[in-house]
């Protein structure tokens, strides 16, 4: 496929991989945490720590929407969906996360109507051709898809599509990043940006990463080459004594953003005082509900939901999996009683969470095969 | 000991516990039936393993029989084959084949890669009520023309029709026979260190035109289903490898990754996959890109996979080549004694990881 394949390239890969083991100072030993979940999987699919000198450590970071959903959420959209004449849609990966009894994917079980989409738009369309029934999409994501909820509604809304409402759960990724950064027993050298996020957001948010924190933030793709790339922009930054927010992914980020996306944001979105992160505790000012121009789409207003907190399960550790402090396999329950098919936390259930990334794609014992 | 290296031996620590929890016999403990397990990976094998084969198993049985396509029976100085499968797929018709075809071929399929020349079959119809008799009867020589194709008889059938609402169009079960030739000594624990892994052509192809056909992305792409019988192939190989080739399957529900984990597990080898040899059609390989699915998990409907000793795979492969439909059949990968039981990958970027078990459903009512 053009302008994937040129990305995924063996050849070049060795040669950037040969440039990253030349940067690194062989004294030192290098943490780089990717933010995004899109990368810890794309990290773990094309087996890039097989291509990176043993001084640089990769940490997993909070960016997998899926997540840093609690349960009460999950609970909540599992009270909509169980409702007469409801059409509740969602995408793929939420179906299968636990709520305090139940998955999404065991209420379909026994009767709820839950659909799996690609797109709100297509959440829009069931609406449209179900007048009769309230169709309901359970939103997720952090400024990524943030935009494609709010243009959805922006057109349910011109429409008069009325039957049509939303669970807005859209999170902001500088919050718990700020977090992060203030924890005392820090240990990271650099970040790698979150490429999708910062297509919509741009560079900026992130200047103070470098400003308050003295830690490089290089902005990257999602394809194998443009991670390694990112790692070898970061230590170089890091070799020269430089520290600023670079970006790698300069064929679809702008260092603006995207201007278009954030006012439709600004125009159906509002901050919610405080949102639960899973594992990660309130937040405040970290994720959006829908403004008062919208609040007729709003079915967190629509419906009664229980909106009860439910606590983690106490042998779950996702809290400090999300937060690159202990590695999947160094959690107590990861392979064991939590595995991707009964899965305790939230990291075990996305392709992008950390566990299910490490259980799918990274269960192996490195040093004794020799493939 | 350095703290990297106290790290890694812990980190293997884990990994053996997880690899010792998962080798033993799966327990069936779910609640309800969900789709996933109708998809071919993990929770269909705990629904196999953990339900039927305890219940069905005679006394003495070994649980591998029940791992492979079809199920042997001697008759006197005969051996045959016997499988039974029934197909469920929505839509009734897609790009190239339908219900009818694909539940010829998916019994004489099971057969074939068993080692054993399909010879009879039956036909059981279960039929919804207010189906169109068009339809019907479409699907009916649908079945006919397959059989002819493939070469085996239709020599008893049922219909049973249910209210409208109770089955979706129409549902087909077919169960077949067939005579094991006598060059096949193919079982599912023969793979050794060593074996080489063949496919018969490019994967993921059913699949693909199944999800394409639903509309239910805004996806168009010239995708047809790979349905086809598959004993030409099996034929042409037992005559170049005779009792070099160590076992067969076909591909179909879970995909090329789900029959190779299955094969790890029983002979408690690993089989290391060659990303970069695995040949996808540039079509299917763009639908799943933008799907985010792996075609290797995707179900095909006229794909084998080969285990041959070293020293007979070209001659397989070439023998495979010349079949139609196999042209691009491929090596794509080997046998290695260590991890048993796992499928590892060389990735084309360079990098190593896991093809593990399909867990869940991406795409439910393929076959």
């Amino acid at each position: 496929m053009k302008f994937v394949d040129e990305f995924r390239d063996a050849q070049l890969g060795r040669v950037v991989a040969g440039q990253i083991l030349a940067a690194a100072d062989p004294g030192r030993h290098y943490k780089v945490m990717e933010v995004c979940g899109g990368h810890t999987h794309s990290i773990y699919k094309y087996g890039i720590d097989d291509l990176l000198p043993e001084a640089v450590e990769l940490v997993h970071g909070p960016g997998c929407p899926v997540c840093v959903i609690p349960m009460g959420r999950v609970d909540d959209g599992i009270a909509v969906a169980r409702q007469e004449g409801v059409i509740f849609t969602c995408f793929g990966d939420m179906l299968r996360v636990p709520g305090s009894e139940l998955t999404l994917l065991d209420a379909k079980a026994q009767g709820a109507d839950v659909r799996m989409v690609y797109s709100p738009l297509d959440a829009l369309r069931l609406a449209r051709s179900n007048p009769r029934r309230e169709v309901v999409f359970f939103a997720i994501g952090f400024e990524t898809t943030a935009p494609s909820t709010a243009l959805t509604l922006k057109r349910a809304k011109a429409e008069g599509v009325l039957n049509f409402s939303c669970i807005c759960n859209h999170v902001t990724i500088v919050p718990p990043l700020r977090a992060l950064l203030e924890s005392p027993d820090l240990r990271l050298d650099g970040f790698i940006g979150p490429g999708h996020v910062c297509t919509v957001v741009g560079a900026r948010p992130f200047e103070f990463i470098p400003v308050d924190y003295a830690r490089p933030l290089v902005i990257s793709g999602f394809e194998p080459l443009d991670i390694l790339h990112s790692i070898l922009m970061i230590l170089r930054q890091l070799q020269e004594g430089r520290c600023e927010v670079e970006n790698q992914y300069t064929r679809v980020v702008p260092r603006e953003g995207n201007l278009r996306a954030l006012e439709v944001m600004a125009e159906v979105f509002e901050l919610r005082p405080h949102f639960e992160w899973r594992g990660l505790g309130f937040i405040s000012q970290s994720a959006l509900k829908l403004s008062a121009a919208y609040r007729d789409f709003d079915a967190e207003l629509r419906f009664a939901l229980p909106g009860v907190r439910v606590a983690d399960p106490k042998a779950c550790q996702c809290g400090e999996v999300l937060k690159g402090v202990i590695k999947p396999w160094e959690c107590k329950v990861f392979g064991t009683a939590c595995t991707p098919d009964h899965a305790i936390g939230t990291c075990m259930v996305s392709p992008e969470g950390a566990c299910a990334a490490y259980y799918n794609y990274g269960r192996f014992a490195r040093e004794k095969e020799a493939v | 000991m350095s703290p990297e290296s106290a790290t890694t031996s812990r980190e293997q620590r884990v990994l053996q516990i997880i690899e010792t929890a998962r080798s033993k016999a799966p327990r069936f403990r779910d609640q309800q039936v969900t789709l996933a397990h109708g998809a071919g990976g993990k929770a269909t094998r705990t629904l196999i393993e953990g339900l039927l084969v305890p219940a069905f198993a005679p006394p003495d049985g070994g649980s591998l029989a029940a791992l492979a396509d079809a199920g042997t029976i001697a008759v006197d100085s005969m051996r045959l084959a016997m499988t039974t499968d029934s197909f469920v797929v929505k839509p009734l018709r897609f790009p190239g084949g339908s219900i009818g075809e694909l539940a010829v071929n998916g019994t004489v399929n099971d057969l074939s890669v068993s080692g054993a020349r399909p010879r009879a079959l039956t036909v059981s119809l279960i039929l919804e009520e207010g189906l169109a008799a068009e339809t019907l009867k479409a699907e009916v020589e649908a079945i006919a023309q397959a059989a002819r194709g493939a070469g085996v008889e239709v020599v008893a059938g049922d219909t049973k029709v249910v209210e409208r609402g109770a089955a979706d169009g129409m549902y087909i079960c077919t169960t077949g026979i067939g005579l094991i030739d006598g060059r096949a000594q193919l079982a599912p624990d023969r793979l050794s260190a060593g074996d080489r892994i063949l496919v018969s052509g490019p994967v993921g192809e059913h699949g693909t035109a199944i999800m394409l056909a639903r509309n239910e992305f805004d996806l168009d792409a010239d995708v047809e289903s790979d349905t086809r019988p598959l004993w030409p192939a099996v034929d042409e190989l037992l005559d170049a490898a005779g009792h070099d080739l160590h076992c067969l399957r076909d591909a179909t529900r879970g995909g090329v990754a789900s029959v190779l984990n299955e094969l790890a597990r029983a002979s408690r080898v690993s089989v290391v996959v060659r990303e970069a040899d695995v040949p996808v059609s540039p079509v299917v390989h763009a639908a799943a890109e933008l799907l985010g699915i792996d075609p290797m998990y995707v179900a095909n409907e006229g794909k084998l996979v080969a285990c041959v000793a070293p020293e007979a795979s070209e001659r397989a492969l070439a023998a495979l080549r010349k079949v139609p439909g196999c042209e691009d059949a491929a090596e794509i990968g080997e046998v290695r004694s260590e991890p048993p039981g796992m499928v590892l990958v060389q990735t084309g970027f360079g990098g190593r990881r896991v093809m593990d078990e399909l867990v869940g459903d991406p795409l439910p009512r393929i076959c």
